[in-house]
């Protein structure tokens, strides 16, 4: 397997939010905190485009370069994830991140700024695999029972592609043989380097 | 008995110069997926703990849940 890749569509999304709740409804994600949302693009113009924004699992991520406490990991898949027991809620991430993917609940008193929470890929965190304590923190370790983050199986228009990045690079360059328009895959040069989708990596390089 | 004192009071003295490690633990070990959630409502198919089982059936419900090429045309 390559690495976990997300992508999408934006000549398929139609804005239903349905990505947005199918992930709040499968991590019971706190109010106030979104972990993936639907942007639009020049909206009520003709012509609008509408993509569906997350942590897109960088292959080299901003947020593990200026987390001062080390919190993030990479698993063999390629997910970046977190340890929030270890995450003291500094933000830098957040500052970093060219998705805005990290979120900060401020439930606190005085409206402090709690613990970094984001898109996990449904892979949970550091806790045991399915356990309680993995739910309450990261929510639903879908990967860990053998299905696809819930934001992309629930896509309506399958819009969000998610899974490996061989495997969605190719579903996408079908479409776009198929109706002749549309290569353009927003934040994918930004998350997983400049080359195209399906392209082989130059020597050395990171898949 | 000098000697004695100086080398005691030396050694209560400098204690405090100690410094106890500051590195930073970094995330906990995280298990793969792979080795499953150990409960019901997985996808069934695959033998929990076995990677190639685990990334043929990813891939399968990825081309079966995505791909509607293979399916409608």
């Amino acid at each position: 397997m390559a690495r976990m890749k997300f992508v999408c569509d934006a000549e398929r999304c139609i804005e239903c939010n349905g990505c947005v709740t199918a992930c709040k409804n499968e991590h019971e994600v706190p109010w106030g905190v979104n972990r993936r949302r639907v942007v639009t693009l020049n909206d009520g113009v003709p012509g609008e485009k509408s993509i569906s924004v997350a942590c897109m699992h960088c292959s080299d991520a901003p947020c593990m370069a200026v987390c001062p406490v080390n919190c993030f990991y990479r698993t063999d898949e390629g997910v970046v994830l977190h340890d929030k027991d270890i995450c003291i809620g500094c933000g830098y991430c957040s500052y970093a991140c060219p998705f805005g993917a990290p979120q900060f609940p401020s439930q606190g008193t005085f409206g402090v700024r709690g613990k970094m929470d984001k898109c996990t890929f449904c892979a949970g965190g550091p806790e045991a695999n399915g356990s309680q304590s993995e739910f309450e923190k990261y929510g639903r370790n879908r990967l860990a029972e053998g299905k696809l983050p819930a934001c992309a199986e629930m896509c309506s228009t399958k819009a969000l592609l998610a899974g490996d990045g061989d495997m969605v690079a190719d579903i996408f360059r079908t479409r776009v043989l198929q109706r002749g328009k549309g290569a353009e895959v927003w934040g994918w040069g930004t998350a997983y380097g400049s080359r195209q989708a399906g392209q082989p990596a130059p020597a050395g390089a990171k898949s | 008995m000098k000697k004695a004192l100086i080398i005691v009071s030396a050694a209560f003295l400098l204690a405090a110069c100690g410094e106890s490690p500051q590195t930073i633990g970094g995330a906990k070990q995280d298990a793969g997926a792979y080795t499953g959630t150990g409960k019901a409502y997985v996808e069934p198919g695959w033998k929990s703990g076995d990677k190639a089982s685990w990334e043929s059936k990813l891939k399968a419900r990825g081309q079966y849940g995505q791909n509607e090429y293979n399916r409608v045309n």
